[in-house]
């Protein structure tokens, strides 16, 4: 198969972006294990912590998104995943600020709901990292 | 009223449409009130209803009163007046003052907090006592001055002989007072200290037993429903009962979510108390009230609401305690935010001559909006009967406007009562028409 030598090579990740979705991710992950410490303990500080978790994801998820969005117009050089990258960052901040809103829920009326909130975006934002921070090992994706 | 979204961009509505987010349209009539209040499902969309106060001047307009009744304003320009008290002398002493304060741990807090703030004055807590006089019985109250100042957010005000007691935020203090006085003389005495860390629910409540021992004071939580922690909430949510001499105090009562005004039922020594119950569970759900407080009883908050109706937000949560909980006396609607009560006397004539009059400040968690006015609630035979009343309403108007936010009441034995308007900071006093 040689087809994919006359593809363009995907172009990486600027760094700005690999920080931003590797931050997201990370505070996402902060989110989830709040709301796990919360419900094993019902210290309700664990929610104030998910809470920023999420609001700061959104903030980082929310540049990286347009970044994303903006580097859609070279779409055709970066390989079909990039599309993909996209549509789960996407996913990942709409997720979100619908988690956002259910933490704003007062102590526990947030439950069930907010723990597989934050499951499910925090396992979108994982997603999106790692095809997004793949694409620095230049030849391995196509 | 503006209709205040936590989020402005348009998409996002669609998003909450998707999400079951759809508008309770409620009928303005309340039904959660009465000895018997209705009371729904516990519901609560993906963001809390806000409808949230739109302030505007009274200009010409005048809060509307019952035919047979006249109101006047006897001071403007006030500077947040919360609470009145009619000294033996007809004099009238008002606390100026906003608390609070208590520091904004989520997003939440940041958002919700910025967007009711819009609903208030935003004049400064004067954190004084004015003492208004009319010296000829006109109705003018021409004179006015500065009883005292430098106080912390001064709301409850009890006088037991010559002892005019003053409930401060933080603290529970005292002025020596002769009939007459304009002006304290001299800083004052504290007699306790209140609990105020954080101080969620700031306003301390106050009033004296009949045979002049003891002062009650109302605390309130420190949280809408336990979302900063249990452990601040140590010593909130009830009414303290407090030795005049010795300082000395203990729970009187619990379970009393914000207990805003305190008044003893005239000819007995029974305690009644208005409080404003919890947010977030519905536009009709759960019902402000008008309870006789009982030594000893535990009134639900946070456990449980409308006696034992548990509150599943809460956690852990405590079936000893929802059992244990008493139903309160008398629904006034829910989120009409009650922050006066005085019983009435045989002066103020007719149909309100027996019963309590109530200062409701207004609704933020409502659409429509509820409260927003002084109410009358008659009572037979020593017990609250049957539905409110208007006694003075057209704060909020028609045309969604907010001209005032009525709170403390005070009854002057000759025949007036006295509102405390702590948007417009206006002291509104209502009089039969002679």
């Amino acid at each position: 198969m040689d087809a994919t030598v006359n593809r363009p090579r995907p172009r990486p990740l600027h760094p700005v972006n690999a920080f931003l979705v590797s931050a997201t991710a990370t505070l996402f992950l902060g989110a989830l294990l709040s709301d796990l410490a919360y419900a094993i303990s019902y210290q309700v500080q664990w929610t104030n912590f998910a809470s920023w978790f999420i609001a700061s994801g959104l903030v980082f998820g929310g540049v990286l998104l347009l970044f994303a969005l903006v580097g859609l117009r070279h779409a055709d050089q970066r390989g079909r995943d990039y599309l993909l990258y996209c549509g789960l960052l996407l996913a990942t901040w709409v997720l979100a600020l619908l988690n956002a809103l259910m933490h704003a829920k007062d102590v526990w009326a947030m439950m069930p709901e907010g723990l597989i909130l934050s499951v499910i975006v925090l396992l979108l934002a994982g997603a999106a990292a790692w095809i997004g921070l793949s694409y620095r090992r230049e030849g391995e994706m196509s | 009223m503006k209709r205040l979204a936590l989020w402005t961009v348009a998409g996002f509505s669609v998003l909450l449409a998707a999400c079951g987010n759809d508008a309770n349209v409620s009928e303005d009539v309340l039904t959660s009130v009465g000895v018997a209040p209705v009371l729904p499902e516990q519901q609560r969309g993906l963001l809390p209803k806000m409808t949230i106060a739109n302030p505007a001047q009274w200009g010409d307009q005048r809060p509307t009163v019952p035919r047979g009744y006249v109101i006047a304003a006897i001071a403007t320009d006030l500077q947040i007046p919360r609470q009145t008290l009619v000294l033996p002398n007809g004099d009238i002493l008002v606390a100026e003052g906003k608390g609070g304060g208590a520091p904004k741990l989520t997003p939440k807090d940041v958002i919700a907090g910025y967007i009711k703030a819009q609903g208030n004055s935003s004049v400064k807590g004067g954190d004084r006592l004015t003492l208004l006089r009319d010296g000829n019985d006109d109705g003018i109250y021409e004179n006015r001055s500065v009883f005292a100042e430098n106080l912390n957010a001064p709301y409850g005000l009890a006088l037991i002989g010559n002892q005019l007691y003053v409930a401060n935020q933080d603290a529970l203090v005292r002025f020596d007072y002769t009939d007459g006085q304009t002006r304290a003389i001299g800083p004052p005495v504290k007699v306790t200290d209140l609990p105020s860390a954080i101080n969620h629910h700031w306003t301390k409540a106050l009033t004296a037993s009949a045979d002049g021992r003891f002062l009650y004071v109302g605390i309130g939580s420190n949280s809408n429903i336990t979302e900063r922690g249990m452990i601040a909430e140590v010593d909130r949510a009830m009414v303290w009962q407090v030795d005049v001499q010795t300082g000395a105090h203990k729970p009187y009562a619990t379970g009393l979510r914000n207990p805003t005004a305190l008044a003893i039922q005239p000819g007995t020594d029974q305690l009644w108390a208005v409080v404003n119950e919890r947010d977030e569970l519905g536009p009709d759900l759960p019902p402000d009230y008008l309870t006789s407080v009982r030594e000893g009883g535990f009134y639900g908050w946070p456990y449980s609401y409308w006696g034992q109706n548990a509150d599943p937000r809460v956690r852990p949560q405590n079936p000893q305690k929802v059992a244990a909980a008493i139903e309160p006396d008398f629904a006034l609607g829910s989120h009409v935010a009650p922050l006066g009560l005085a019983f009435s006397t045989s002066a103020m004539g007719g149909e309100f001559a027996e019963g309590v009059f109530v200062g409701q400040r207004g609704s933020w968690n409502r659409d429509p909006p509820a409260g927003y006015k002084v109410v009358f609630v008659t009572f037979r035979d020593g017990r609250p009967v049957g539905t409110p009343v208007d006694f003075v309403s057209g704060f909020h108007s028609t045309d969604g406007k907010t001209r005032g936010r009525p709170v403390g009441v005070s009854v002057d034995p000759r025949g007036a009562l006295i509102v405390a308007d702590d948007l417009s900071n206006t002291l509104w006093r209502v009089t039969p028409a002679r």
